[in-house]
């Protein structure tokens, strides 16, 4: 029922694997530690793909944009890719996208970065 | 779909368990109601948001008050109703989550993502508490 987060680093990115749930709880507390630490680590380039995140409710939502406002804060950038329909759909919902660097698959991402 | 009515109702403690719960049920009569797997989803999620803001905000998780959820399957409609025992709840009270100011703020988007989601969205004060009505008509997605 919660998130995982693996973390590679692709070309200068940090790219964060989130799978699962992003939800009150476990998952979004989840979230906000890996991207803490990855700014610790002295990441400025984050890239969270969410092609196995399978459910986000308001919460995981907040999350999000406590990540992206965090990164902005901290002089860096934040992308997401591999949105599923479901995922998605809840962005343009809630206006979301217009906010969030969206790309369809990592090479454009990473590329996206430079 | 079938003439039969179904109806269920749950009395819960004011934990997170109860929002899995809730989240649950949702799910299965969402699924009864033959709404598609997308459609089931979001209905699921905003049954789960109710059942956040009765534990959290209504209830603020204290132990000797309940939430109360009920499942009612029509052959026209699917409708969710979570109640707490809270201080009650003004939904014009929550900013608004579009607004340039409120695209950047954590929180506030449940209500909102509620009436984006399903049909009708009914709220009532209780005395005590606060009830949400989800409703989801079956004939239209």
């Amino acid at each position: 029922m919660s998130m995982n987060v693996k973390l590679r680093h692709v070309g200068g990115v940090t790219v964060l694997d989130l799978s699962g749930r992003i939800t009150l709880g476990e998952g979004s507390i989840g979230l906000r530690d890996a991207i803490r630490d990855a700014l610790a680590a002295g990441s400025k380039k984050i890239l969270l793909n969410v092609a196995d995140v399978n459910y986000i409710d308001s919460a995981g939502l907040g999350e999000l944009v406590g990540a992206y406002t965090s990164v902005k804060n901290a002089g860096g950038d934040l992308k997401l890719m591999n949105l599923s329909k479901k995922v998605k759909d809840l962005l343009v919902i809630t206006k979301l996208l217009t906010i969030f660097d969206v790309k369809e698959n990592e090479t454009d991402a990473i590329a996206a970065f430079a | 779909m079938t003439g039969s009515e179904l109806h269920e109702a749950l009395t819960l403690p004011s934990t997170l368990s109860t929002v899995e719960i809730v989240e649950a049920k949702a799910t299965e009569y969402a699924q009864k109601a033959g709404f598609d797997e997308d459609t089931a989803s979001q209905i699921s999620m905003v049954s789960r948001e109710a059942a956040v803001n009765a534990v959290l905000h209504g209830n603020k998780k204290a132990p000797d008050k309940s939430v109360r959820a009920t499942f009612s399957l029509s052959p026209e409609k699917l409708t969710i109703q979570v109640a707490d025992e809270g201080e009650g709840f003004d939904p014009t009270s929550v900013p608004d989550p579009l607004s340039p100011e409120g695209l950047l703020r954590p929180s506030g988007r449940g209500i909102f993502l509620m009436r984006a989601i399903m049909d009708e969205v009914h709220f009532r004060q209780l005395s005590p508490g606060a009830e949400i009505t989800l409703v989801k008509h079956r004939n239209r997605d």
